[in-house]
């Protein structure tokens, strides 16, 4: 049954919250500046929390179930981040108080900028970007800045490999550059002629996703980056799946001189739905003076009785603000406590296990599935979800399929270079038993795809929603409920 | 921790997969930098992580042990028990972004709903499903803006009254184009009319804030009708909480609303994450940058609901997208759909009445100590600039031996425009008569001192 909306659920007079009388004398308010009308619903308490209660319940999670979601990294977001994160220390500061009351949390961001400083390589950390995407656009806008800074004007170049994530072109346009598509040779790794043939005074640089959304760590990486560096250009990671390489390889060390991170994907921060997220991003020493602030910093060293005083500034050539205040503090103090609670040694280790998944999951989908670069992968790995005996089925119709067993698909279509890719990330916190489960009924499925494809066809079926028409959806364009007003109508 | 591993399971894995050990799975990677030495700490368990982190928390001073009058973008609300009750269920925070609209419809339906809220309290005919924050969302005003008219109308006209993040961050945003920002250095005390003057056919966008960044109610109508006969779009910036009770900018016709929503129930949280409101008239539907949900039918002939109008977006367009974001912040635009339901029209109301009274019998109580005055003779929501007869870092910094974080000090960011002296107050549900009084007292006993 689906679910009726908010202001279905309306009736004049109601209300889910209340508050005190003024304890101070009424002021007048000018006519002049108050609305007539305020169409927003009007609902008890008991009945508001029983909608979006029931709402949440149409909703898979990684707490209701397997989230293989290439690339996205959905492992089990540990609950104590959700209590530590609510610490009235935390929760209710403001950002723009004095410095002297906030000391625990700019300590706390300049402790997460030291760890994400020895797990990358770099020299230094702005923790300001809000998301993967937002954190691209301020590493670009940085290569833009160094690039100009030198008087270096006709660098206005950036290769991306084709496999990239749409994000990386986007935040490249957004800045200016010129996009220049490098094709992927036939282990999966960025073709080295097609690359030297751009590195040339007009390069800006590389956005590099290493290891690359195919899931493979590309064999040429060190001479990609020479090749890059010797031009004038610079190396921009992507560190989109950097839960593959945490205390097995550090970017900076390979060459890399700026990248961003996804708190929500390595650090285990809960995805919330879309949002929000947090990409911080590190910089070498020579692109440091760029950074976005404010920054964590030590202004005081302290002594043996005095701790460190800390404080927010800014880089000399900051390439200035991308948003407000300090960034997503809350995704922050998460991704400290997760960090905290691994320590070095755990976050390596959960690294190895998040490619150990991924290669048995391969490894029991050989048989039945084509591994288009079939390899060691890393963190995740890509199948064709197509069969030259069963032309009717693709790739969507084992990822709804899948719904029906409780298991969130895979990411479809992406990479781009794959026909029909279903992108499979386990991540480190499944057991060897849900693996099974979930190759199991992969199996299962590619039977089906032979013996009985309209079940595929037709999935999902034991879903409180059937498939969604997406065409009606753009055609007829209903982006709002019915407010009150238009009901009368 | 957190590894479910058993060592039979490690065993079994690897001789599936045909390896001895997992060292084994990194043989393609660089040799020599493999495995570095990492100097970080040991792992610990849930006890110690929390008692460490209690300590580092604890030395903060929070907004419930100090009262606090700090505003300027921010603001110190109260939020009912039950949304924090709904975004702590698993099913809402676990899940990513709803590419599998079947087993996603809890997400979908949330911020349908939000949309449709955002469109009632604007005025407005859409709404996308949020920004980052509200200096993103005026960041891609102006994106949306440049691009309507392909990039032929370079100019933005940026009030000085737009919250200075904001536009920080639109510096920061159109740095590498050919847009021209102008506007930011008319005088603040001439009201909206002084940019007038500024608005011509090279002009894409005006952008304001309402209220401003110093609490001021401005009547935009004469601006915005200049603006519109120079065929540029008008984009308000608001505190959606004001919307409770001052009329909506798609009454005195804004083509694009964007706003803060931390004032809808969102945790202060040291300044993020908050949630970037955008809405706008319907024909700019396509334009607009950033998910939307729209409603649809499934197989079963139910009701429910998809994200739409993808082929706006990066990850089909690449670089020929006008905006890069790739996600929402999905789950703050939840909270803000609980919040916005559950006080609901009366709520909401009452609620912007209540700032609206607290902070009008601060101004006059604060009005009334010698040497203070308000800088403004402008209608104000629940934040208001006050002259004071000293430096305002002096003030707050005796302030805070009472226990007070006086308001935020505009002669940082507005050194140059007269305001050195001026201290912009925040008052909300959450100050008490007693502590308005308090704070008079206090601001008397510290300027005489």
């Amino acid at each position: 049954m689906p679910e009726p909306t908010v202001f279905e659920l309306s009736s004049p007079g109601r209300q889910g919250a209340y508050f005190p009388e003024p304890d101070v004398p009424r002021a007048d308010i000018p006519k002049s500046i108050m609305r007539d009308d305020l169409p927003l619903p009007e609902i008890a308490e008991v009945d508001v929390v029983r909608h979006f209660t029931r709402l949440s319940q149409l909703n898979h999670g990684v707490d209701t179930g397997f989230y293989p979601l290439g690339s996205c990294t959905m492992k089990y977001n540990p609950k104590i981040n959700e209590e530590t994160v609510r610490l009235a220390g935390f929760a209710n500061i403001h950002p723009l108080q004095p410095i002297e009351t906030v000391q625990g949390a700019i300590g706390l961001m300049y402790e997460l900028q030291e760890w994400l400083k020895e797990l990358s390589g770099f020299d230094e950390v702005s923790l300001q970007p809000a998301a993967g995407a937002h954190g691209e656009l301020t590493g670009v806008l940085i290569m833009r800045a160094y690039h100009q800074a030198r008087k270096d004007h006709k660098r206005v170049k950036m290769l991306i490999p084709d496999s990239a994530h749409g994000t990386n072109p986007a935040s490249s346009a957004m800045s200016g550059l010129k996009i220049v598509q490098l094709p992927s040779d036939a282990r999966g790794n960025i073709d080295m002629e097609a690359l030297c043939a751009e590195c040339d005074d007009t390069l800006a640089g590389i956005m590099i996703t290493n290891p690359s959304t195919l899931g493979l760590f590309d064999e040429h990486l060190q001479e990609v980056c020479d090749c890059v560096h010797e031009a004038g250009g610079l190396v921009y990671g992507d560190g989109a799946n950097f839960n593959a390489i945490m205390g097995i390889s550090r970017p900076a060390d390979c060459g890399a001189d700026v990248l961003h991170f996804n708190l929500h994907k390595t650090f285990a921060t809960p995805h919330g739905g879309g949002g929000p997220g947090s990409g911080p991003v590190g910089v070498t020493a020579e692109l440091a003076p760029f950074l976005p602030g404010p920054i964590a910093a030590v202004i005081d060293e302290g002594s043996e009785e005095e701790p460190p005083l800390y404080s927010l500034v800014n880089p000399k050539k900051s390439i200035g603000r991308v948003k407000a205040f300090h960034g997503h503090f809350g995704i922050m103090v998460r991704a400290f406590t997760y960090m905290m609670m691994l320590g070095g040694e755990g976050l390596r280790a959960a690294s190895e296990h998040a490619v150990l998944n991924a290669n048995y999951i391969q490894a029991r989908l050989r048989d039945t599935y084509t591994i288009p670069y079939d390899r060691i992968c890393m963190h995740e790995f890509v199948a064709e979800g197509h069969w030259e005996d069963a032309p009717g089925i693709h790739a969507l119709d084992i990822s709804k399929r899948l719904m029906d067993f409780g298991i969130h698909p895979p990411t479809n279509y992406f990479p781009l270079i794959v026909p029909e890719a279903l992108m499979i990330e386990p991540t480190e916190t499944e057991s060897k038993e849900t693996l099974d489960v979930f190759a199991d009924t992969m199996i299962k499925i590619a039977e089906e795809a032979l013996t009985n494809p309209e079940l595929l066809q037709t999935a999902p079926h034991n879903t409180p929603f059937g498939r969604l028409d997406e065409v009606k959806a753009a055609r007829e364009l209903v982006l709002c409920c019915w407010l009150p007003e238009n009901k009368e109508e | 921790m957190f590894l479910p591993h058993t060592d039979a399971d490690r065993e079994a894995m690897l001789r599936t997969i045909g390896v001895e050990k997992i060292a084994d799975l990194f043989k393609s990677l660089p040799g020599e930098h493999l495995f570095p030495e990492l100097d970080l700490p040991p792992g610990v368990t849930e006890i110690e992580a929390l008692e460490e982190l209690q300590h580092i928390a604890d030395a903060n001073e929070t907004t419930g042990e100090l009262i606090s009058f700090l505003g300027a973008g921010a603001y110190n609300h109260y939020s009912p028990a039950v949304v924090d009750s709904i975004l702590r269920r698993g099913e809402f925070y676990t899940a990513y972004t709803p590419y599998q609209p079947e087993i996603s419809q809890g997400t979908l339906q949330a911020i349908f709903e939000y949309q449709s809220m955002i469109v009632g309290l604007t005025g407005m005919d859409v709404s996308n499903a949020s920004h980052y924050d509200g200096a993103t969302a005026v960041a891609e005003a102006v994106n949306m803006a440049y691009h309507n008219f392909r990039g032929k109308r370079a100019k933005i006209v940026l009030s000085p009254g737009l919250h200075p993040h904001y536009r920080e961050t639109v510096h920061t945003y159109t740095v590498d184009s050919d847009i021209l920002l102008e506007g930011e250095h008319t005088p603040l005390d001439a009201g909206p009319q002084a940019l007038i003057p500024l608005i011509d056919e090279n002009t894409a966008l005006v952008a304001v804030q309402y209220p401003d960044f110093f609490g001021r109610v401005h009547d935009f109508s004469k601006l915005i009708e200049a603006a519109h006969e120079a065929k540029a779009l008008v984009a308000v910036h608001v505190n959606p909480l004001a919307l409770g009770l001052l009329k909506p900018p798609g009454d005195f016709g804004a083509d694009i609303v964007t706003g803060e929503g931390q004032s809808l129930g969102i945790p202060l949280s040291f300044g993020g994450p908050y949630l970037g409101i955008f809405a706008a008239r319907n024909k700019y539907v396509r334009k607009m940058a950033g998910r939307i949900v729209g409603e649809t039918q499934d197989t079963r002939g139910q009701r429910g609901y998809v994200l739409t109008l993808s082929t706006r977006e990066q990850h089909i367009r690449r670089e020929r997208a006008t905006s890069n974001i790739c996600t929402n912040q999905g789950l703050v635009a939840l909270a803000a759909a609980v919040y916005m339901s559950l006080l609901g029209k009366n709520g909401l109301q009452q609620l912007a009445e209540l700032n609206y009274h607290k902070a009008h019998y601060a101004a006059e109580q604060i009005a009334s100590i010698e040497g203070f005055e308000l800088a403004y003779a402008e209608p104000f929501f629940n934040e208001f600039t006050v002259r004071c007869p000293k430096p305002v870092a002096e003030l707050n910094a005796k302030l805070l031996h009472f226990d007070i974080l006086g308001g935020y000090d505009l002669g940082e960011a507005y050194a140059n425009a007269g305001l050195e002296e001026h201290m912009l107050i925040a008052v909300t549900e959450m100050i008490s008569r007693e502590e308005i009084d308090h704070f008079v007292e206090a601001l008397t006993e510290v300027t005489n001192a």
